[in-house]
């Protein structure tokens, strides 16, 4: 396996591909498809370039290279990780056995719904964020909107890479459903609900890239420890892009608070609306909302599909071999709040491999909680009490057992009634959405940023902030 | 789960728990809206439109209602009122925690209301219109194939899947797998591949498959539904009515000594495992049969011959033999049955319809049925059926047992409804059945139509098993039940259904004798039954472990 990606073939890849003519045909009948979509769904501001990222190997030292690049020139291409030739099977009935190079039958349907489910949800926040390039607040900002697009748009093409090399006709249409599907449309939505969801203002898309790309993460994670090596290697690939897009929504909202922290001491009130910030409430509300909608993508605490996938091998736990357990999981337990009717919480004890999705939401919780430090520290360090908090798992949920429950971000259980007259107190309103949009008004000038957001302490790649990432004109 | 849940089969749609009946002029609307937390036991919920007994006895009672109660409606539409799932068909943890012979009877009882659904769109001009809006599998799907028409939302994600046999180790058993190749003629290797795949099949693939007949779009799909459905209420050839009947609640009485309805009374003799169901003929001439709605003779009788076969069914699984008599006037049997198949309108076909399907239910019923001849009775025209339905029947050939000086003589009278308007499930009357390939003696019997058969005329006929006098009576039929309640109730079961069922195969013999007879066995094997079984294991994240040698 060449650790050197090959750039002179027609789609560049890791994967030999020169060498497998069906593949190479089938890949090259998808490719047109691709770019039909991106010229409709992808990003809608033209531009003569834009300073990218592009993958040029896979190895520890050096992987990517950052240049100018037309955006429809960029480079889409299939990169997995290298190869461990001695990889075994790290959880579930088939543990201590050699990892497969190809599709056991048995699980296919399996593996193909797990790859088309990732897959759906790739191009998803491409289309969501279609129209976020017309109110940048930079050209810095701007450039990572393009650069999260392009690696949302590769992140596709791995998915489409497996279906193709590994499943067959089948496989094949499913990866041009993959391109039929739109985000938000009525005739044919996303699979998952957060993918169909506007991303309309620029707030919103810094928690996106925040919560819910996290969720890519953990759920690439996953995948990562997959028995079925192709798919385990191009998610490790994955995670490595993908640490990008988490690093945007970071520091998007850091630099948002940073802003509001400085609005609010300058003119010594937490209303800073009128002066062009966003008060510190409404971002509590963006916060609720997409962080609750983001939980729903880890399904519903109790999964039988999840132990399914476990104990066949398709997909493990985040960090499956730092775990000291029996990875089997057929024996262990743990414990599930469930809401009651009654406004009580009972704990029932389950059985752990049927709570793997709960597993897995507990680390994703706990690595957006740093988050939420993070910026609270912004709001010490500028001598405000106010703090951000996460809301409670249960509050705001479409899937798994709190669905149906009315619960308040502190977790109290209350009636329909109750819990609706305080809507406008824990979700964004109507007029918050307004207010936000009203703020973004796009920032193309050089080192010039919009009033409701700090510029970032560092540029890309070493460059400066006023470095011009990307040709307007 | 050894459940001592007594089961009751009358619902209303006012107080329904999972579906929703809405009547607009021609087009019905039945929309599935299972409540998870309602299941007719406790231990499971019923998670995406997935179903128990209790829901499909629902759904049973709409179907019967939107035939009596509605006359105008021409079409039915099946859909979910959930957000992308059709229905994910029968609940597996609900199958997986049953007794078998619950399992069964669940199948029986589903299988019989999709016949009803078949026969309504057949018989009644009632055609119904799967609208799938979402996934639909294994149950699910067999819904939607009892439906003359599927229709599938083209969303690029729903599909139609029968995945029994790869996720449980178990056959689409409600009708699942002759459906496709039988009524939807799918071609046998794509319905190989299909029944083989969890994941199913979805748009154009479907339709190219014949799995569904059209894919509507996402938007707009239940307007399109509904142009559909006014397509085929207008080609509905059902008789013009409009003033429904309503069905009344039966209001049986129920003791642990058995059950008593106004026309039918039944008794338990738990020693005995026996029940003697006695039907009572018309309490006088027949009246205007609209006017008299519910409480028509021959509608009253048949819907409680109806409910008493299924709470028998599923309440009193040790009465293995039943006794079938009756009680009444030959005469009035005979003027009411007159009246009904006489009238050619959307009630007596209704009425007529009914009936057959409530024969029908009786001959799939794995119980012996013994028919007791005797002075008093009235086994004439269409109660005669019931006797011809029994694996055996006695006629005492004397005076009664408790009055020997009386005159009264046992006897039985075949009439048209002997003839033709009561069909077997394999598509013969139980008199073709009886005399398979034997056409002369067929006709020997229409020419002894219409009159009373003395009990040597009914030996002779060939048309009762043993004619005993009031000598023997007693101790003939004592000796029968015993030695009948002796034998080995599977091996009964097995017995008489192939003795019930002869000649031609039709997509109703091939589920309940062949499909559903498979599952039965399927269902105690080790590999879908056993503590390791994919029955068992479904849902525990564990996989199911398979004794491999084929049997």
């Amino acid at each position: 396996m060449p650790e050197r990606i090959d750039y002179d073939a027609k789609i560049p890849n890791n994967v030999n591909l020169a060498d497998d003519r069906r593949l190479q045909r089938a890949l090259e009948g998808w490719q047109p498809k691709f770019m039909n979509w991106w010229g409709e769904m992808g990003p809608t501001l033209q531009t003569h370039g834009v300073y990218l990222r592009t993958a040029v190997s896979v190895g520890r030292e050096g992987w990517a290279h950052f240049d100018h690049v037309n955006v429809p020139d960029y480079r889409w291409g299939i990169f997995l990780a290298e190869r461990d030739p001695d990889r075994r099977i790290a959880f579930g009935e088939h543990k201590g056995e050699s990892v497969w190079q190809q599709v056991p039958g048995e699980y296919r349907a399996d593996l193909q719904r797990l790859i088309v489910i990732q897959g759906d949800t790739e191009p998803a926040s491409v289309e969501q964020q279609r129209l976020l390039g017309l109110t940048a607040p930079s050209l810095y900002d701007l450039r990572n909107l393009f650069q999260v697009n392009v690696e949302e748009g590769r992140h596709l093409w791995a998915m489409v890479y497996l279906l193709h090399a590994y499943f067959g006709r089948e496989g094949r249409d499913e990866a041009e459903g993959l391109l039929l599907r739109n985000s938000g449309s009525p005739d044919a939505p996303r699979i998952l609900g957060a993918f169909n969801e506007e991303t309309a203002d620029w707030l919103a898309f810094f928690m996106f890239t925040y919560f819910t790309d996290r969720d890519g993460k953990y759920q690439l994670g996953t995948l990562k420890e997959s028995s079925f090596d192709p798919l385990s290697r191009t998610c490790e690939f994955m995670l490595k892009e993908e640490a990008h897009h988490m690093f945007v929504g970071t520091t998007g909202v850091d630099r948002v608070v940073q802003r509001s922290a400085d609005l609010i001491r300058e003119h010594d009130t937490l209303d800073i609306a009128s002066h062009g910030g966003i008060p510190l409430d409404i971002i509590q509300r963006y916060l609720n909302f997409h962080y609750t909608v983001s939980l729903d993508l880890f399904g519903s605490e109790t999964s039988t599909n999840a132990a399914n996938y476990y104990t066949a091998g398709l997909k493990g736990r985040w960090q499956e071999t730092r775990r000291k357990d029996d990875h089997k999981l057929t024996e262990d337990s743990r414990d599930l709040d469930r809401p009651n009717g009654d406004g009580t919480w009972t704990s029932d004890e389950l059985q752990a491999i049927l709570l793997l999705n709960l597993d897995l939401r507990g680390e994703y919780t706990a690595d957006c909680q740093t988050g939420v430090n993070r910026w609270n520290k912004i709001l010490a360090d500028a001598d405000l009490d106010f703090r951000f908090k996460l809301p409670h798992p249960g509050f705001n949920r479409e899937v798994g057992i709190n669905s149906g429950h009315h619960i308040t971000p502190d977790g109290n259980i209350v009636d329909e009634a109750t819990w609706e007259a305080s809507r406008h107190r824990w979700l964004p309103t109507t007029e918050d959405l307004t207010f936000v949009r009203s703020l973004m008004h796009p920032v193309y000038e050089r080192g010039k940023i919009a009033s409701w957001v700090a510029p970032p302490r560092q540029g890309i790649n070493g460059k400066p902030f006023d470095y011009e990432y990307v040709h307007l004109t | 789960m050894t459940t001592t849940t007594t089961v009751t089969f009358e619902r209303h749609p006012d107080t329904y728990r999972h579906w929703k009946l809405d009547v607009d002029g021609e087009v019905a609307w039945l929309e599935m809206d299972v409540d998870e937390q309602g299941g007719l036991v406790p231990g499971y919920e019923l998670k995406l439109n997935s179903y128990d007994l209790g829901v499909d006895i629902e759904f049973y009672d709409a179907t019967q209602r939107l035939r009596f109660e509605h006359p105008g409606v021409k079409a039915v539409i099946v859909t979910s009122a959930k957000d992308k799932v059709f229905c994910a068909g029968a609940n597996i943890r609900m199958l997986a925690s049953s007794a078998h012979e619950w399992k069964v009877n669940f199948c029986k009882f589903t299988n019989e209301t999709r016949n009803g659904i078949e026969d309504a769109t057949e018989f009644s001009g009632q055609r119904y219109l799967a609208a799938v809006n979402g996934s639909c599998a294994g149950g699910g799907y067999e819904i939607a194939l009892a439906c003359e028409k599927i229709l599938l939302v083209d969303d690029n994600s729903s599909t139609v899947a029968l995945p029994e046999v790869p996720l449980l180790g178990v056959l689409p058993g409600t009708g699942g797998l002759t459906r496709v190749v039988d009524k939807r003629r799918v071609r046998r290797d794509l319905a190989d591949v299909f029944a083989t795949r969890s994941d199913g099949v979805k748009g154009k693939t479907a339709v190219d498959w014949r799995l569904v007949d059209e894919l509507v779009p996402r938007v707009g799909f239940r307007e399109s539904v509904l142009a559909r459905a006014r397509e085929l209420a207008a080609e509905s050839e059902r008789l013009p009515g409009d003033q429904g009947v309503w069905l009344t609640p039966l209001n049986p009485e129920v003791t642990d000594d058995g059950i008593k309805y106004r026309f039918v009374d039944i008794t338990f003799d738990r020693p005995a495992s026996l029940a003697t169901i006695t039907v009572r003929g018309p309490e006088g001439e027949p009246g205007d049969l609209h006017a008299e709605g519910a409480d028509g003779w021959l509608l009253r009788l048949t819907r409680e011959l109806d409910d008493a076969i299924l709470r028998l069914r599923a309440n009193e699984t040790e009465l293995g033999t039943w006794v079938l008599r009756t009680e009444g006037d030959p005469a009035g049997v005979l003027a009411h049955e007159q009246q009904v198949l006489g009238a050619k309108d959307w009630l007596s076909n209704e009425i007529l319809h009914y009936y057959k399907r409530t024969l029908k239910r009786l001959d799939v019923t794995s119980r012996t049925l013994i028919a007791l001849i005797e002075p008093g009775s009235c086994f004439a025209g269409v109660l005669l059926e019931l006797a011809l339905a029994a694996d055996r029947q006695y006629i005492l050939d004397g005076p009664p047992i408790d009055d020997e000086d009386s005159e009264e003589r046992a006897s039985i009278t075949l009439s048209e409804a002997n003839f033709g308007p009561f069909p077997m499930g394999n598509g013969l009357t139980r008199l073709q059945s009886r005399f398979y390939g034997d056409d002369d003696h067929l006709a020997w019997l229409v020419r002894e139509r219409d009159h009373a058969l003395t009990p040597a005329e009914t030996v002779e006929l060939g048309l009762v098993t043993d004619a005993p006098d009031d000598l023997d009576w007693e101790d003939e039929i004592r000796i029968a039940l015993e030695g009948r309640a002796s034998l080995s109730p599977d091996a009964l079961t097995g017995m008489e259904a192939n003795h019930r069922f002869v000649g031609p195969e039709t997509i109703e013999t091939k589920i309940f004798g062949r499909l559903t007879a498979w599952q039965n066995w399927i269902f105690t094997r080790p590999n879908a039954s056993g503590p390791e079984g994919a029955l068992r294991r479904y849902g525990t994240g564990q996989k199911a472990i398979f004794d491999r040698k084929r049997v």
